[in-house]
C-alpha cells in the first residue's frame, strides 16, 4: 500500500516505495522492518554489499544513500522511498567517463593495484565509504584518511594498503 | 525484529498525535541504535513513527547562539561553520564518536536517546534492570570493566555512551521538546538522569514528547577547550573516559570553567563544585589537580573499572591544560597534545 | 633444490609481484560468499541461542513461533531427525579427540550460546522475528569457566589430537640448572581468549537438487571436510553431496572444522525437502570456536652472559568437557633455543564452554609470546641486547625432534636484515630513556616461528584445444591469494600466459586436497598444480614429436621447454610448434592429468622444517593516560621462495594486524558466573581499526629450503607469531613496566 502522512500502515502490510539503485529506478513492495541491506541481498539479489555485523559496527555493509556512506544495516528501506542508492555493484557506473579500461571505477582499480583486500569480504563496505568519504571532502592526510575510513574492519589486515589504494586515487583527482 | 505498525510524519503535531495512544510507539530518525535494539530484541516498539521528514533539519541562529534542529545529522552539526567556529568543542566530540557513516545518518535528538552500552543491557539471555525492571543487574557482580564509577545505584551501574551529549553538557545546552502537553525547555544536566530505582528511564522526557532542538547560548568557549577521549582503540570505540572542558581565562586566570565526562556515568558527569573552585584560580596543573580530586573523590567503581577512577583524575586534568593551552586533542593525530 | 617453475629456467609470473586474479570479481560485488547462494524457495533458518552455561532444558515452547505466518518449523531436541549415533561420525578430518558438539542432540547445555532451536521460515526476517518467542526453560547449574580455579584438575590429554606435536620428554635437569643459575628469570604469562571474527559469519545454504541429490555452499576451509561430515553424519553418498567454496569471507581456523549451521541448515533440508540457508549472527560467532587463553610459567636460567642454563615452559590450557583440544603451546621455547636443561609441560582442564580451535598460528601465539617476552626479560636481567641474547643460544638443530638439523633456517638474517631497516643500532637499551614530546618510546623486538607443513594433496590440469588451460582441487582461497598463486604456477611450468590459465578451487567434484589451514597450502596444492601441469606437459611432448615434421624430432623430453604457448627445443627457440597446433594435429580436444603431492620422507627423516621471523616493533606511550601507539613495525621474514611477494606481503600484513589485536585489543570478556561471553559484538570486542595501523614494513630474506620441489615454506602464519611479544617488549622499553597480560590495555599502563 502506498503511505500516507500520519496514517499508519499496519503492521501486516507491505508498503510501496520507489527506489533508484545504481542508476534504476524501482518500485518496490517491502515490509517495514526490512533494512536496506536486507532488501538489497535477499530481495534483489544485489548480495555485493555484504553483512558483517547487522549492527553498525563493522561498515561491510555501507552504501551510498543520495551520495551519502551510511551503515545500509540500520537504515530501514521504508524511510528511504525516493532514495538514490549506489551499492559496489554501482561503483563502475559512478565513474562514467572515468572508467578505467576494464570499467571500472578508479577506486576499485587502486584496491586492486595495490592488494587493498584479502578475503574480499569487507571491499564492497570499504569501496564505498572510499567514495563516500572523498565526497565528503574532509579527509586529505594519511592520518584523516585512517582516521575517516576507522568505520570498516577489515579482518585480514589490509589497512596500510587500503590507504595507500585511497591516496593513490585522490592523487589522480578523487572520485569523480 | 518485532513486528510494528510504521507511521510516515508530515509534521511535528503529527508525529505527536501518532504517538498518542501507542504507548510502545517509538519515534525513529537514524535509527542508528534504535534499530540495532531491535535486531537484538531490546526494544520492541508497537509503532515505528518516521521523523525523518519534519523540518527539523536546520542549524539556525537563535538569541546570539545556535538553534540546533532535531534532525540535523551528527556529521552536519561537525561540519557546520558555525559550529566550528563558535563550538568547536561540540563539533570535536561528536567527530570523536562512532564512525563517519554512523554519524552521516545519526540524528542529534537520537544521540540525546542513545541507551547504554551495557553487555548485559544488550543481551536478553542475561537479567538487566533497565531492560527488564526488577531482573536483576548481573554488570555489580559480572563484567564491569566499561561500566560507571559515578552515581551508580544498586539497580544499574550502566554509562551514558554518548560524546557529544558530554560536549553539550558542558556547553549547558537546552533541549527544546514538543509532546502533547505543548512545548517546554529542558536543561541538559536535568535532560538524562540517574539510575536510582527505575534504571529503565534514561531521560526525563515525558511519554509522547519529541525533541525538536538542541539550543546554545552565546558564550564563548572557542578558543580554550577539548574533547579529550581515552578507550580501547584509537577510533571507532566507545569512551572508557572522556573529558569535555571549556575554560574563560581572564590572563593566566581562569574566569569561568565547564568540565563533562563521558562514560563515567548513566548521564554526562558535571560536577558544579569542582568548576566553581577554579574559578578565579590560576590556570595551572594545581588548579586543575585539585578540582580533579575533588571529581574522583565522588567515585565509586567496580572490580573491573577502578582504573577509571585513576583515568579520570588524570584525563581531567590534562583535558584542562589543553584547553588552557589553547591546544585541543587533534580527531586525527592521536598524539594526546 | 628449487629450479623455476619454467622449463625455461626463467619464470616470468612466479616470483614476481601480481595483482589477484580473483580481484575484480572482489571490487565488484561479484564474488559470492556461502550466505549469497539462492534457489527457488529457499527457505531461512535463524538459530536460538541457549543462555545458561550448563544444565538441561527442562521445557521449550514454540507454538508462539510456529504461529507467525511464514514460519515453516522449529526444530528442536524434541523434533529433530535422526542423525548418525555415534561419535566418530561426527569427527571431522580435523577434530580433536573426543565426542564432537552435536546441536539439538538432547536436552543437554553443554556451554552457553549452544544452539537449541532453529526457526526455518519463508524468509530471513520472519525467521529473526519468531525465533524471539521461542520460549526455553532451563534447569541450570553452576558452570565452571575460570581456568584459574581449574588448575588442580589440569590433565595430559591420554588421546593426542592428529597433527600436533605433544610436549617432548625434558632433557637434562631444567629445575637443578634453574637454581644455580647465575641469572634468572620466572614469571607468569597469560593472553586472553580470543575469537577469529572473519568478517564474513558463518553461513551455509544447502540446496535440494531435483534429482534428489544436494549442493552446499558452506563457510569451511576446505569443502572435501564439509563433504565428509554430511556424508556420515546424514548417511549420505557422497556422489550426492556436492560442497562448493569459491570464496571464503575470512576463516582464520574458524572455517576448519563444519559448524553447528552446517548441520542445521542440512538437517532442516532433509527434514523439509527444501533448500535452506542458515546465517548466523556476529553474536552468534561467539557461539564456538576461540583461541583458548592459557596460563604459562616460564623459567629460564642462564649464565652472566645470557647462555640459557635451564628453560622450563609450563602451560595450562582450557578444553571443553566433551573434546581434548591441543596446539603446540610450549614446545616453541625448545625450537627457538639451545639449552641443555629442558622441560616443556603442556596441560589441559575442562571448562563448560565449547572446544577451543585452531586460530591463526594456533599455540605459537601463545607460546611464542610467552618464551620471546621471558627472553627479552632475560635480555635485561643479563645486560645484553636482545639480538645478541638470542644469537648467543641460537640453535641450527631441533632438539625437541632428536636434535635434527633444520632444512633451512635465514632468522640471522631476519635479525639482521630486520634490525637494519628499523634501525636498531640506534637504541638506548636503557627503559624510559627515549621520549618525543609527552611520549615515551619504546622499542621491541621478537623472534616468531612456524612450522613449515606439506599434506597429501591432489590437483588437475586440463589443457583443452583452445589453449587454455584449467587447474584446480578442493582447497579454499581464504583471502591468502591462492587462486593466484596457483595460477602463476602454472601458466609458468606450461609456458602460458597467466590469462590462459583458469583456477578452480573450493568445489568437491574437483581432486581432493586438505583444508586450508597450517600455511600449507601454498607449498602442498602448488606442488600437486605443478604436477599436473608437467604431466600434461608430458603428453604434449609425446604428441609433438609424432607430428609430420615435429621440430622436436630426436629430442628428449628434458631439452624441451614451454614458452608463449609453444613447446620448444631449449636454446634453440625457432624448433617449436605451438600447444594448440600439437593438440589440433593429434586430433585432442583436451590433455589431463591429476598431480599429486605427498610430504617428501627422505627429507622430513633428516630435517626439520619451520618458517621464522624478527619482529621489530615501535610503540610512542602517553604513559599518564595509558594510550599506547603503534607507530611502526618492521617484520622481516624467512620463509623459503616467495611465489608472489604482493599478495605474501598482504599475507604478512594481515599476521601483523592480527598480532596487535593480540597484543593491545583483543579479549573475550567472560562473565564467570553466568558462564558467557559478555562482548560479543564487534562495538566491545576490539579489533585493530584503520586509525590503530600505521607503518608495517614486510621484508623478505632470501632463504633456499627444499622440504618441497617449489622451495616454499608458508606464509599463513608466520606474519602474527612473535609480533605481540614484539610489542610488549617495546612497552617495557618504552615504560619500564613489564605486562605479561595481553592485551596490553589503557588500565594495564595505568596501574
Amino acid at each position: 500500500m502506498l503511505i500516507e502522512s500520519g496514517s499508519p500502515v499496519a503492521a501486516d502490510t507491505k508498503v510501496g516505495i520507489s527506489l533508484t539503485i545504481n542508476g534504476q529506478h524501482r518500485e518496490l513492495q517491502v515490509a517495514p522492518w526490512t533494512t536496506l541491506l536486507d532488501l538489497l541481498r535477499e530481495h534483489l539479489d544485489l548480495t555485493g554489499t555484504k553483512k558483517g555485523c547487522d549492527h553498525g559496527q563493522c561498515g561491510a555493509c555501507t552504501v551510498l544513500v543520495n551520495g551519502t556512506r551510511v551503515n545500509s544495516c540500520l537504515t530501514l528501506a521504508v524511510m528511504k522511498d525516493g532514495a538514490e542508492i549506489t551499492t559496489v555493484e554501482g561503483l563502475s557506473g559512478l565513474a562514467n567517463e572515468g572508467a578505467g579500461t576494464n570499467g571500472l571505477h578508479p577506486i576499485q582499480e587502486a584496491f586492486i593495484e595495490h592488494d587493498a583486500f584479502q578475503c574480499g569480504y569487507c571491499t564492497p563496505g570499504q569501496l564505498c565509504s572510499s567514495v563516500g568519504m572523498m565526497n565528503e571532502g574532509h579527509a586529505h592526510s594519511r592520518d584523516e584518511i585512517r582516521e575517516a575510513m576507522s568505520g570498516n574492519i577489515c579482518r585480514c589486515g589490509a589497512y596500510t594498503n587500503i590507504v595507500d589504494a585511497i591516496e593513490d586515487v585522490m592523487a589522480q583527482g578523487g572520485a569523480r | 525484529m518485532n513486528r510494528f505498525d510504521y507511521v510516515r510524519a508530515g509534521t511535528v503535531a503529527e508525529a505527536v498525535q501518532a504517538f498518542a495512544g501507542a504507548e510502545s510507539a517509538r519515534f525513529i530518525a537514524g535509527g542508528t541504535n534504535l534499530i540495532d535494539l531491535m535486531k537484538y530484541d531490546v526494544e520492541r516498539p508497537g509503532r515505528l513513527i518516521d521523523i525523518t521528514r519534519l523540518p527539523l533539519g536546520e542549524i539556525a541562529e537563535h538569541d546570539g547562539g545556535l538553534r540546533i534542529g532535531a534532525l540535523a545529522t551528527n556529521a552536519t552539526v561537525a561540519y557546520d561553520d558555525r559550529v566550528r567556529a563558535r563550538y568547536p568543542l561540540l563539533a570535536d566530540a561528536i567527530l570523536a564518536g562512532a564512525s563517519a557513516q554512523l554519524r552521516n545518518a545519526a540524528s542529534t535528538g537520537g544521540n540525546l536517546l542513545q541507551r547504554t552500552r551495557c553487555y548485559y543491557f544488550y543481551d536478553t539471555g542475561t537479567p538487566c534492570n533497565k531492560r527488564q525492571p526488577g531482573s536483576g543487574c548481573p554488570a555489580i557482580q559480572g563484567v564491569n570493566r566499561i561500566h560507571a564509577i559515578f552515581g551508580t545505584s544498586p539497580h544499574c551501574i550502566a554509562t551514558h555512551p554518548s560524546d557529544m551529549c558530554v560536549a553539550l553538557a558542558a556547553l549547558e545546552a537546552k533541549v527544546q521538546v514538543s509532546g502533547p502537553e505543548g512545548e517546554r525547555s529542558i536543561p541538559f544536566a536535568e535532560f538524562h538522569r540517574l539510575p536510582g530505582d527505575q534504571p529503565e528511564k534514561d531521560t526525563n522526557l515525558r511519554p509522547g514528547e519529541i525533541i525538536v532542538s538542541v539550543d546554545l547560548a552565546d558564550r564563548d568557549f572557542s578558543r580554550h577547550y577539548t574533547y579529550l577521549k581515552l578507550r580501547d582503540r584509537l577510533s571507532y570505540a566507545f569512551a572508557l573516559v572522556s573529558v569535555a572542558a571549556a575554560l574563560e581565562l581572564d590572563g593566566d586566570t581562569v574566569k569561568t570553567a565547564r568540565l563533562a565526562l563521558g562514560g563515567v556515568a548513566h548521564k554526562p558527569w558535571r560536577n558544579e563544585e569542582a568548576e566553581a573552585l577554579l574559578q578565579g584560580k590560576p590556570a595551572t596543573r594545581e588548579s586543575f589537580q585539585a578540582a580533579a580530586d575533588l571529581v574522583v573523590a565522588e567515585a565509586k567503581p567496580q572490580a573491573g573499572n577502578a582504573f577509571k577512577a585513576e583515568l579520570a583524575r588524570r584525563a581531567i586534568v590534562r583535558g584542562l591544560e589543553q584547553a588552557a593551552a589553547g591546544t585541543p586533542q587533534s580527531i586525527t593525530d592521536k598524539r594526546i597534545q | 633444490m628449487t629450479q623455476t617453475f619454467s622449463s625455461t629456467g626463467r619464470d616470468s609470473f612466479v616470483g614476481t609481484p601480481r595483482s589477484r586474479i580473483d580481484g575484480p570479481a572482489k571490487v565488484t560485488g561479484l564474488a559470492k560468499y556461502a550466505g549469497e547462494f539462492s534457489a527457488p524457495d529457499l527457505l531461512h533458518g535463524y538459530v536460538v541461542s541457549g543462555i545458561v552455561a550448563k544444565g538441561r532444558i527442562k521445557s521449550i515452547d514454540t507454538r508462539a513461533a510456529e504461529a507467525v505466518p511464514g514460519v515453516v518449523k522449529v526444530l528442536t531436541h524434541e523434533n529433530r531427525p535422526r542423525t548418525a549415533w555415534l561419535n566418530y561420525n561426527y569427527q571431522d578430518q580435523v577434530a580433536p579427540p573426543g565426542a564432537p558438539f552435536r546441536a539439538l542432540y538432547d536436552d543437554k547445555i553443554h556451554y552457553s550460546g549452544q544452539p537449541v532451536a532453529l526457526v526455518v521460515a519463508e524468509d530471513f526476517d520472519t525467521a529473526r522475528h519468531a525465533a524471539t518467542l521461542v520460549e526455553v526453560d532451563y534447569e541450570a547449574e553452576a558452570p565452571s569457566v575460570d581456568l584459574s580455579k581449574v588448575e588442580a584438575f589440569a590433565y595430559d590429554p591420554p588421546m593426542k589430537r592428529n597433527g600436533i606435536k605433544p610436549p617432548p620428554k625434558p632433557w637434562g635437569d631444567a629445575d637443578a640448572a634453574f637454581d644455580t643459575a647465575a641469572v634468572r628469570v620466572r614469571e607468569q604469562y597469560t593472553l586472553a581468549t580470543e575469537h577469529h571474527n572473519p568478517m564474513e559469519p558463518h553461513a551455509s545454504t544447502v540446496i535440494v537438487e531435483e534429482d534428489g541429490t544436494y549442493t552446499v555452499y558452506d563457510k569451511i576451509q576446505g569443502v572435501s571436510n564439509s563433504q565428509g561430515y554430511l556424508a556420515n553424519v546424514f548417511g549420505l553418498k557422497k556422489d550426492d553431496l556436492r560442497v562448493m567454496n569459491p570464496y571464503l569471507g575470512g576463516g582464520f581456523g574458524s572455517g576448519l572444522r563444519p559448524q553447528y549451521q552446517l548441520f542445521l541448515a542440512m538437517l532442516a533440508a532433509r527434514d523439509l525437502g527444501r533448500s535452506v540457508r542458515v546465517a548466523l549472527t556476529r553474536d552468534q560467532m561467539w557461539t564456538f570456536s576461540y583461541r583458548p587463553e592459557a596460563i604459562q610459567t616460564i623459567s629460564l636460567g642462564a649464565d652472566r652472559d645470557g647462555t640459557l642454563q635451564a628453560l622450563r615452559h609450563d602451560a595450562l590450557a582450557p578444553t571443553s568437557q566433551f573434546e581434548d583440544y591441543q596446539e603446540v603451546v610450549v614446545n616453541w621455547s625448545g625450537i627457538l633455543y639451545r639449552c641443555d636443561n629442558v622441560a616443556l609441560t603442556y596441560k589441559l582442564a575442562k571448562l563448560d564452554t565449547f572446544t577451543p580451535a585452531d586460530m591463526r598460528a594456533p599455540g605459537a601465539v601463545t607460546g611464542v609470546f610467552a618464551i620471546e617476552t621471558a627472553m627479552d626479560e632475560l635480555a635485561y636481567a643479563a645486560g645484553q641486547d636482545p639480538i645478541q641474547l638470542r644469537l648467543k643460544n641460537y640453535t641450527e638443530r631441533d632438539q625437541t625432534q632428536e636434535d635434527k638439523p633444520f632444512g633451512s633456517k635465514a632468522l640471522k638474517a631476519c635479525f639482521a636484515e630486520g634490525a637494519e631497516r628499523f634501525g636498531w643500532s640506534k637504541r638506548n637499551p636503557e627503559p624510559r630513556s627515549m621520549r618525543e614530546g609527552r611520549e615515551l618510546v619504546g622499542w621491541g623486538m621478537a623472534t616468531g616461528v612456524w612450522e613449515s607443513m606439506m599434506m597429501q594433496t591432489s590437483a588437475h590440469a586440463i589443457l583443452t584445444a583452445d589453449g587454455k588451460l584449467e587447474v584446480g582441487n578442493t582447497t579454499g582461497d581464504i583471502g591468502t591469494g591462492t587462486y593466484t598463486i596457483l595460477t602463476q604456477i602454472a601458466a609458468d611450468t606450461l609456458g602460458l600466459s597467466m590469462e590462459a590459465v583458469t583456477t578452480k578451487l573450493g568445489d568437491t567434484r574437483l581432486p581432493e586436497a586438505p583444508i586450508a589451514g597450517g600455511s600449507w597450502t601454498a607449498a602442498s596444492s602448488g606442488t600437486a598444480v605443478m604436477k599436473a601441469c608437467r604431466d600434461v606437459g608430458e603428453q604434449l611432448f609425446r604428441l609433438a614429436r609424432q607430428m609430420d615434421n615435429s621440430p622436436l624430432a630426436n629430442v628428449d623430453f628434458e631439452r624441451v621447454a614451454f614458452a608463449d604457448g609453444h613447446i620448444e627445443v631449449a636454446g634453440d627457440p625457432a624448433r617449436r610448434v605451438a600447444l594448440v597446433d600439437v593438440m589440433r594435429a593429434a586430433g585432442v580436444e583436451k590433455l589431463e592429468a591429476v598431480g599429486q603431492a605427498a610430504p617428501d620422507k627422505d627429507f622430513n627423516s633428516q630435517y626439520e622444517a619451520y618458517t621464522h621471523s624478527a619482529v621489530f616493533a615501535e610503540v610512542k606511550i602517553d604513559e599518564e593516560l595509558g594510550q599506547v601507539r603503534l607507530t611502526r613495525v618492521v617484520s622481516a621474514i624467512a620463509a623459503g621462495k616467495i611465489l608472489n611477494p604482493k599478495t605474501a606481503r598482504s599475507q604478512i600484513l594481515g599476521g601483523v594486524v592480527m598480532g596487535i589485536g593480540a597484543a593491545l585489543e583483543e579479549e573475550s570478556m567472560m562473565d564467570t558466573t553466568l558462564g558467557r561471553f559478555m562482548n560479543h559484538n564487534l562495538g566491545e570486542y576490539h579489533v585493530p581499526v584503520n586509525a590503530d595501523i600505521h607503518d608495517i614494513e614486510v621484508i623478505f630474506v632470501d632463504e633456499e629450503d627444499r622440504a618441497n620441489p617449489l622451495g616454499v615454506k608458508g606464509l599463513g602464519e608466520i606474519g602474527i607469531v612473535g609480533t605481540a611479544a614484539a610489542i610488549a617488549n617495546a612497552v617495557f622499553h618504552a615504560t619500564g613496566k613489564r605486562i605479561r597480560h595481553l592485551p596490553i590495555t589503557v588500565d594495564k599502563i595505568i596501574g
